[in-house]
């Protein structure tokens, strides 16, 4: 695809954001490129893997069941019950779907033969981020009613007057734009990042094996290193699937709870 | 130059990485959609009928143990109670059969000491009364005796000493014949 094997070599060619636009695997429809096959595939391996493990529900648990029933029991204990509190459970299947969905659309960028993270198309965290955005301004809105939530944000109690001025414009950007646009670019940036620098160092290794000797010997250290960055990048997926949950959570304690 | 590296290669790549594609947002808003209709349904009830049941097994559990103890202590302290009462049944027992026994003897010495006496005296008096009817016979019979034995001693010599033995043993002889 890059023309890394001709003849005349043409020099390294450093990766870039066109290494991200696939070409439909067949038909021309972009329902079928490589990201929204490997999105779907995300929730037929997500879903399964959940639905089997909790499918018995048994007390003593299979190894199954303990494996998805640690994964429930974090987002359900550490993310509902402690940041939204009492409320919490109607939150829950919300928060789990989020994070695991989240979670296993990241790992795929260093999954053998699949690797690449769809959350690095920025489309697909402003579609999970829609589900986020909807939900936090719905909760509060029931809660409180709508005019209260607005004044609310606009009006905080307890601060001066003149303070408005600056502080109602800047909540009222928070809460319509900056939340849901940090929340998805915040995801979409480190998955892209991270995939770009494993494309660096693999691409790179794969260039220097078809340059001299000494380059080719050199290669393996660029190979070295981008398999020991798929695992700071599985780190740093499993985090930012947690840092969106966490934050999606946060909203929602936010709006149930009655002052801001 | 700066166009290889990323954001401003959409000259070359079409649009720039962070312009969102309508399609993508669609697809990664129906993946999840569905993905948490499936959890919602199949998955969180179960881990939290699971999690119910684990609750309510070893919260039970407990108390079951909880009340097998109580239950085992209840037990205990009654069996303990019914022991002391046997216990003090028993010593109870014991006073009571010592008392009567003693009161058994007592009253056994008093009958035998009674029947002893009255034995005594019945034995005195018969034997006073056979004194007296041997001695007034004795005295009837020693009377008649002396008579006729007088009577012999002056029938016959009276100076003859032999004589007069002879005439007595023969006396006797005679009275122990009549007998």
């Amino acid at each position: 695809m890059r023309g890394l094997w001709s003849q005349a070599n043409p020099g390294f060619v450093p990766p870039s954001s066109a290494d991200f636009d696939f070409a439909p695997i067949f038909g021309d429809s972009i329902l079928f490129t490589k990201p929204v096959l490997l999105v779907f595939l995300s929730v037929i391996v997500a879903g399964s893997f959940f639905t089997l493990s909790a499918r018995k529900a048994a007390i003593v648990p299979s190894k199954l069941q303990f494996a998805g029933e640690s994964v429930y029991t974090f987002i359900r204990n550490e993310l509902g019950r402690d940041v939204i509190g009492p409320e919490f459970m109607r939150f829950v299947p919300f928060l789990f779907s989020l994070f695991i969905f989240i979670l296993t659309n990241n790992i795929f960028g260093i999954v053998p033969l699949l690797q690449f993270p769809t959350m690095s198309h920025i489309g697909f965290p402003i579609g999970v981020t829609i589900f986020s955005y909807v939900t936090y301004h719905y909760v509060a809105i029931k809660k409180h009613g709508f005019s209260k939530y607005v004044k609310d944000i606009c009006f905080m109690p307890g601060i001066p007057k003149p303070v408005y001025l600056i502080l109602t414009p800047v909540e009222l950007l928070t809460y319509l734009v900056t939340r849901p646009l940090t929340l998805s670019m915040r995801l979409f940036a480190n998955m892209f990042a991270g995939h770009l620098l494993l494309l660096v160092f693999t691409l790179g290794g794969e260039y220097l094996l078809t340059s001299g000797l000494i380059l080719k010997f050199l290669s393996l250290f660029s190979f070295g290193f981008a398999i020991g960055l798929s695992f700071f990048e599985l780190g740093i997926q499993a985090l930012q699937a947690y840092i969106f949950t966490l934050l999606t959570a946060l909203y929602i304690a936010g709006a149930l709870a009655d002052e801001h | 130059m700066f166009s290889k590296f990323g954001f401003l290669a959409s000259a070359e790549a079409g649009a720039s990485p962070v312009i969102p594609k309508p399609a993508e947002i669609a697809v990664g808003f129906i993946a999840f959609g569905i993905l948490f209709l499936l959890i919602r349904a199949r998955a969180v009830p179960r881990f939290e009928k699971a999690y119910k049941d684990r609750t309510e097994a070893i919260e039970g559990g407990l108390e079951r143990a909880e009340v097998a103890q109580r239950e085992a202590a209840e037990a205990l302290q009654m069996y303990k109670a019914q022991l002391a009462d046997a216990r003090g049944e028993a010593a109870k027992l014991r006073e009571e059969a010592r008392a009567e026994g003693s009161v058994i003897l007592e009253q056994m010495r008093t009958t035998a000491q009674e029947e002893a006496t009255r034995i005594t005296a019945s034995a005195r008096t018969s034997i006073e009364a056979e004194r007296q009817v041997a001695f007034n016979s004795l005295l009837n019979e020693v009377g008649a005796l002396a008579t006729e034995l007088a009577s012999r001693i002056v029938g016959e010599s009276l100076d003859d000493v032999a004589r007069q033995s002879r005439v007595v043993e023969r006396f006797l002889e005679e009275v122990e014949k009549s007998k």
